[in-house]
C-alpha cells in the first residue's frame, strides 16, 4: 500500500499542491483525476521520487520514502513500474533491449532467462515476435504496450501511469486500459494513475481521488461518481452535453 | 554563472559515483568509444591534412629569405602542428561533431521522458549517461589528436611533394631538427583536457535542458559555444604553465 499524507509542493511562489493526503491499496486501479493545472502529474513526480514534496510524506508500505536518500530508495524503485505520457521508450534500444534494460542492471538472469522474460511480456502485451523493432518503427498504442511490458520486467509491485490514453483511439484506449485492470488484479499491484479520459475513469476506477486547484476535492469509486453532487466534479466529467445525457439515463 | 558551476560540480560528482553493474557500463563505454573515435577519424583526417599542407606553404612564404634555412618550413610546421593544430584545432571540430550530438542525445532523452524513466527504475542517470561520454572524450581525444599530428605532417610533406617552395628533403630535415618531447607531453594533455572539457559541459547543457524541441537545439548550440571558450582558456592556461 502507498499512503502519501498532506503532501505540498511549491515551485517558486506557485504552490501546485496543498495538502493532499490519500492511501492506495494494492489490487486496486488508483485514478488521478483532474482538470489541466489540477497538480495530477506533479503528484505522481512527488510520489515517485521525481520531484521532492516542499512538505508531507510518501510511505511505501511503511517505509517512509520522503526521508530516504538516493541509495536507500533504490530497493523500492526496482519494485517500482511506470508508465509515461509519451511511453519514454529508449529510442537507441530494441523493444527487446527495452525491456531487458532493468534485468541487465538489476538481476543476476542469464541471457536466455531474461530473453524469455522478454518474450513473456511481450506476450502478455499481445507482441509477440516484435522483440527486434526499435521505437520509430512502433505505432503509438504499441508503444505504450511496450512502455508497460518493461515496467511489468521486473514484476513491480507498484505500477504508476500517467495519462496511458493521450493520443490514442478510443478503441486503442480501452485496450490499455483493460490490460493495466488485468496486471493489477492478477498480480496484486499498486496501481496509481493520472489520465482525464472519462472512459477510463468510468470504466476501471475502482479508487478515483479528484484534485481541484491543488486540493483533494473528492474521493471515490466508479459507481459513486454518476450519483455525486460535488459541483466542480460534476462540471469535470459531465462537461459535454453527450456525458450529460448519458449521466440522466443513469 | 556560480549556481551553474556548482551544479556542473554537483552532477560530475554524481556521474562518478559506483555504477549498478560494471559491465552494463563498460559496454556503454566501448560504445561512446567508438562513437567518439571512429565516427570523427573521417572529419579530423581531412582537416589534418589539409591545415597541415596549408600552414606548410604558408610559414615557406613567410621565411623566403636567404638567410634562413628552408629546413626551418618543416621544423615551425611540425611544432605548430603539435603544438596548437592537432589539439586545438581537432578538439574545435570535435566540440562541434561530438559536443553538439552528445548534449542533443541527452537533452531529447530529457524532454522524451527516458532520463526520468532511468531513474524511476533506480538507474544513478549521469552515472549511466555521462560518466561513459566523458570517459570516452579523456580517452579518444587523445588518440584523435595523434592520428591528427601525423597527418598534419604528411599534409606538410604533400604541400612539398607537390610545390616548390620547400623540397621534399628540407621538409624531413626540418622535421629531425631540434625535436622536443615536451611538445608531444603538452599535445597530450592539452587533448586530454579538451576531451574532458567537450563532453562534460556538453551532456551538462542537454542533461539541464527543459523544454522541447528548440531547448534541445539550444542546448546543443550552448553547449558548442561554451566548450569553445573554455577549449580556447585551457589552451593559453596549459601553454603557460608547460612550455
Amino acid at each position: 500500500m502507498i499512503e502519501i499524507k498532506d503532501i505540498y509542493k511549491t515551485f517558486g511562489d506557485n504552490e501546485v499542491l496543498k495538502g493532499i493526503t490519500a492511501d492506495f491499496k494494492p489490487g486496486k486501479n488508483n485514478l488521478i483525476i483532474g482538470g489541466s493545472g489540477s497538480g495530477k502529474t506533479t503528484l505522481l513526480k512527488c510520489i515517485v521520487g521525481l520531484h521532492a514534496p516542499t512538505k508531507g510524506q510518501i510511505i511505501f508500505d511503511g517505509e517512509n520514502f520522503t526521508e530516504m536518500d538516493f541509495e536507500q530508495r533504490v530497493p523500492i524503485r526496482k519494485q517500482i513500474g511506470m508508465l509515461f505520457q509519451n511511453s519514454a521508450l529508449f529510442d537507441s534500444m530494441t523493444v527487446e533491449e527495452n525491456i531487458i534494460f532493468p534485468l541487465n542492471l538489476f538481476t543476476t538472469m542469464s541471457k536466455e532467462e531474461k530473453r524469455d522474460r522478454a518474450n513473456f511480456c511481450l506476450e502478455r502485451v499481445n507482441l509477440k515476435d516484435k522483440n527486434k523493432l526499435f521505437p520509430s518503427e512502433l505505432s503509438g498504442g504499441m508503444k505504450k504496450r511496450v512502455g508497460i511490458a518493461r515496467a511489468i520486467s521486473m514484476e513491480p509491485k507498484y505500477l504508476f501511469v500517467d495519462e496511458p490514453n493521450s493520443g490514442l483511439d478510443p478503441q486503442t484506449s480501452i485496450v490499455i486500459d483493460d490490460l493495466i485492470s488485468e496486471l493489477t488484479l492478477e498480480y496484486k499491484i499498486t496501481t496509481v494513475m493520472v489520465t482525464h479520459d472519462m472512459n477510463s475513469v468510468m470504466g476501471i476506477g475502482d479508487h478515483i481521488i479528484f484534485l481541484y486547484q491543488g486540493k483533494k476535492w473528492w474521493e471515490g469509486s466508479n459507481k459513486e461518481i454518476a450519483h455525486t453532487d460535488n459541483k466542480e466534479l460534476n462540471d469535470f466529467v459531465f462537461a459535454s452535453k453527450f456525458t450529460q445525457a448519458a449521466r440522466e439515463k443513469l | 554563472m556560480f549556481t551553474s558551476f556548482g551544479r556542473y560540480i554537483l552532477l560530475l560528482r554524481l556521474s562518478f559515483r559506483k555504477p549498478e553493474k560494471f559491465t552494463v557500463y563498460w559496454a556503454e563505454v566501448m560504445r561512446e568509444m567508438v562513437s567518439v573515435g571512429i565516427g570523427s577519424l573521417g572529419i579530423i583526417s581531412i582537416i589534418s591534412i589539409f591545415i597541415g599542407a596549408a600552414t606548410t606553404i604558408q610559414i615557406a612564404f613567410q621565411l623566403a629569405s636567404p638567410l634562413i634555412p628552408r629546413s626551418i618550413a618543416g621544423s615551425i610546421g611540425r611544432d605548430t602542428t603539435i603544438l596548437e593544430f592537432s589539439p586545438t584545432i581537432s578538439s574545435l571540430v570535435l566540440a562541434g561533431r561530438v559536443g553538439s550530438s552528445i548534449a542533443s542525445q541527452i537533452g531529447t532523452m530529457r524532454v522524451t521522458e527516458q532520463i526520468d524513466a532511468l531513474e524511476i527504475m533506480g538507474v544513478n542517470a549521469p552515472g549511466y549517461l555521462i560518466a561513459p561520454k566523458i570517459i570516452a572524450g579523456v580517452t579518444m581525444v587523445p588518440v584523435l589528436v595523434i592520428v591528427s599530428i601525423f597527418l598534419g605532417i604528411g599534409g606538410g610533406y604533400l604541400a612539398c611533394f607537390s610545390s616548390s617552395d620547400v623540397s621534399t628533403s628540407d621538409y624531413i630535415t626540418g622535421l629531425r631538427d631540434g625535436f622536443d618531447p615536451l611538445t608531444i607531453q603538452v599535445a597530450l594533455v592539452k587533448s586530454i583536457v579538451f576531451g574532458f572539457i567537450i563532453t562534460s559541459i556538453c551532456a551538462y547543457q542537454g542533461f539541464y535542458t527543459s523544454g522541447g524541441a528548440l531547448e534541445v537545439g539550444q542546448s546543443a548550440t550552448k553547449g558548442v559555444v561554451y566548450s569553445c571558450v573554455m577549449i580556447l582558456f585551457a589552451d593559453l592556461v596549459i601553454t603557460r604553465l608547460m612550455l
